[in-house]
């Protein structure tokens, strides 16, 4: 099934590529999309259902399909699962709405999307065909079983969606472009060495870099080389999530890409890229150095919150800000897991709540960018008056991103808060807390600002007709993450527990 | 014979100082490549470990790679790009080939340092640790895009050599699928490049600057 889940969107990729005809393409994105979210919720289904299987889990000892013995590239652990859960729930909306998207962009080609440049858009294969493959290549860095493997998906998805942040073909996307492509790649270079860090580590065990032969050698690891491959790996996905200082790539590209593409990244990606880092922090709490790679977790992450909260006040481009919320968001994710305990739980929660929240942010300022031919947030006035769904969406997303209850944002908020509390960090609480006021006044600013006042009609302004297939999906994902702020059902709640015991989390 | 691989490693420590002082882009795009097709041949001498056949395929493969393919793209996006035909680098040459000497000094200090396995040959994880400062020292104070491949192509060379020195068995599989990486960036870049040149009529990086939260850019005017 792991296979079939890859193949489909691999091959669905290559075909894309060939399909001439605008319909039979974008049919065939929606229809891979929802395909592989049937198979995701078959795998997660087959998960739930089987008690033994999760028995075996809580042992320790991984899921696998392949027989015992039998070294697996790829096969799902809960947290993999998990993973793959929220990155093929995301690309189904997301399907949806680059359908319309891409309607909707053929009708205007070369229009003037930003009010500034006049450019032309990337072929649509090329675009779809790099979304699909971009899906096959999240998949398997989810399901990868060897550290090395892991790597080689995780640079396979900053190569493949480097085309699609270079959908508008002008200049500013093009250095968004370029950025994302350099740094994450040099990035991920470094991820490489922590690899071989990690190899170096277990030689005299022969451990080699199979994430589960390696979890049960964990203890007779080399330490202090252990220690180096935390390190080089961190900074190597770190820079790929978004933590920063390693986060400069991340503004740009979010704000220059299209928003389907924008949602995808900052809902998918980085949690693939978090992934990295929760795998060998698995390692290394098995071999005992929880504290020390616990610690530069929360460090990290917290001064990702704080590098959000500077940016936000003073920022001027609403997808910019929605990019450092993302950074906000990562490191509160990562302080969850460096904490441990019962903060894994929070941090899983946070990142399942924040993709789809996120997701419908972008999709929503998508519909923004449409209506008002502007990024700039000092340009977008009264926006319940041009577009009122759209603004209703837009004020509710802001809501629950900021982890306004009954946000599930604001429960993962405060499981992680719980958890600083009781493990007596309190300084930790008290600058957490702190930062997350100073993001939610910056926020407030931004969204009430644009939602409300009074709306000045530009010289050539059109009214507008909200495209109800850009703005459902969004409303879906908002739908959830309330959903799952009043309500965890306990298959899912099964799902994060296991998968919170993979990463050496309680609860 | 790791006489002779030792030579090797003192040949591409020697390449790290040339790309430091070569003013030359297609100079330095063939340096690079050098450096690439003899850490390739590298494993052949130190003859270690995996099977012979494998090892030559392996070795043909990257050759291949890194002696044909990237220098040909590069080369072509040179062509191409119709840019000035230095590194413009950001730092004088003497200043460039102090850091990269510093850097090796840094990378002797830190070899020592590691626990790491004994290694059979001299030198190589000092090497291997210079040739990746070498490369970001191209990233950051050249320039142009092109050198920023050339950076990025001389840390993978560095970590090639790393994991060679501390005898890391990959799977076939990974090395395989971590090259086809390699090389698919090498070739989303060098079309990124192309597009660059023409929607700025250069290859210059430092005139990437509109993107920014600063009062620079698109909103400071």
């Amino acid at each position: 099934m792991i296979m079939l889940m890859m193949l489909l969107p691999l091959a669905a990729g290559a075909l894309a590529f060939m399909i001439t005809g605008d319909r039979p393409r974008r049919a065939l994105l929606l229809w891979t999309a929802r395909l592989h979210s049937l198979l995701t919720a078959l795998a997660v289904w087959d998960h739930a259902a089987g008690g033994a299987v999760s028995g075996f889990i809580s042992g320790g000892a991984p899921f696998r399909t392949a027989p015992p013995g039998a070294a697996a590239w790829f096969s799902f652990d809960p947290l993999g699962l998990f993973f793959i859960a929220i990155t093929s729930s995301l690309f189904l909306g997301a399907s949806h709405y680059a359908v319309s998207y891409l309607a909707a962009e053929k009708l205007g080609p070369g229009e003037k999307a930003d009010g500034a440049f006049v450019f032309n858009n990337e072929p649509e294969t090329v675009f779809t065909g790099c979304l699909l493959l971009f899906l096959a290549a999240m998949t398997a860095v989810t399901a990868s079983r060897h550290m090395g493997m892991l790597w080689a998906s995780v640079e396979a998805t900053t190569l493949l969606s480097a085309p699609l942040i270079y959908f508008h073909r002008h200049k500013r996307s093009l250095e968004a472009t370029w950025k994302y492509l350099l740094i994450c790649s040099v990035g991920i270079a470094l991820a490489l060495m922590g690899n071989l860090f990690l190899g170096a580590a277990g030689l005299k065990t022969g451990a080699g870099l199979d994430l589960d032969t390696l979890l049960i050698k964990a203890a007779l690891l080399n330490k202090p080389l252990l220690k180096a491959a935390f390190l080089f790996l961190f900074v190597g996905y770190g820079t790929k999530m978004g933590l920063s200082p390693f986060h400069t790539w991340l503004p740009d590209a979010h704000s220059e890409a299209p928003a389907v593409v924008s949602a995808l990244l900052s809902g998918a990606l980085l949690n693939c890229a978090f992934l990295g880092i929760l795998r060998v922090n698995a390692v290394c709490a098995a071999a005992g150095l929880a504290d020390f790679t616990g610690g530069i977790l929360v460090l990290f992450g917290l001064f990702s919150i704080l590098t959000a909260a500077l940016f936000m006040l003073g920022q001027r481009d609403y997808k910019r800000m929605l990019a450092y919320s993302s950074i906000e968001h990562m490191g509160i994710v990562a302080i969850g897991a460096g904490l441990g305990g019962a903060a894994v739980f929070g941090a899983l929660l946070g990142a399942l709540c924040h993709s789809l929240t996120k997701a419908g942010l972008f999709f929503t300022s998508g519909v923004i960018l449409a209506a008002e031919k502007t990024k700039r947030i000092a340009d977008v006035r009264g926006l319940w008056r041009r577009a009122p769904s759209t603004a209703a969406l837009w004020l509710g997303g802001f809501f629950l991103i900021t982890g306004t209850p009954p946000s599930g944002i604001f429960l993962a908020k405060f499981i992680v808060l719980r958890e600083a509390v009781s493990l007596k960090h309190y300084g930790l609480a008290a600058a957490y807390l702190a930062f997350l006021a100073i993001l939610f006044a910056g926020m407030t600013r931004v969204f009430i600002s644009m939602t409300f006042g009074e709306h000045t009609p530009k010289p050539d302004e059109k009214p507008f007709e909200e495209p109800a297939g850009l703005l459902a999906p969004a409303a879906f994902f908002f739908g959830c993450v309330i959903l799952l702020g009043l309500y965890i059902p306990g298959w899912l709640a099964e799902l994060m527990r296991a998968a919170a015991q993979n990463i050496g989390g309680k609860l | 014979m790791h006489t002779f691989a030792e030579l090797i490693i003192v040949f591409v420590i020697l390449m790290d100082l040339a790309l430091a002082v070569t003013g030359s882009l297609s100079t330095c795009i063939k340096l690079v490549a050098l450096q690439g097709v003899v850490a390739g041949v590298l494993p052949l001498l130190a003859g270690h470990g995996a099977p012979y056949v494998r090892a030559a395929l392996f070795a043909a493969v990257i050759v291949t790679l890194k002696g044909a393919v990237f220098p040909w793209l590069l080369m072509r996006a040179r062509d191409k790009s119709g840019a000035r035909k230095d590194v413009e680098p950001l730092i004088s040459y003497p200043a460039s080939i102090m850091l990269c000497l510093g850097a090796f000094i840094a990378s002797s200090w830190m070899g020592s340092r590691l626990p790491l396995p004994e290694t059979e040959v001299a030198w190589i994880v000092p090497a291997s640790l210079a040739t990746v400062f070498t490369g970001f020292l191209l990233i950051t104070t050249r320039t142009k895009a092109i050198t920023q491949v050339l950076g990025y192509l001389v840390i993978e060379n560095g970590i090639y050599i790393f994991g060679l020195a501390l005898f890391v068995e990959q799977p076939m599989m990974v090395e395989l699928a971590i090259l086809l990486d390699v090389f698919v960036a090498v070739f989303v870049m060098g079309i990124a490049i192309f597009h660059i040149s023409r929607e700025f009529d250069h290859i210059d990086t430092a005139e990437l600057s509109e993107l920014s939260d600063w009062r620079r850019g698109e909103y400071g005017k």
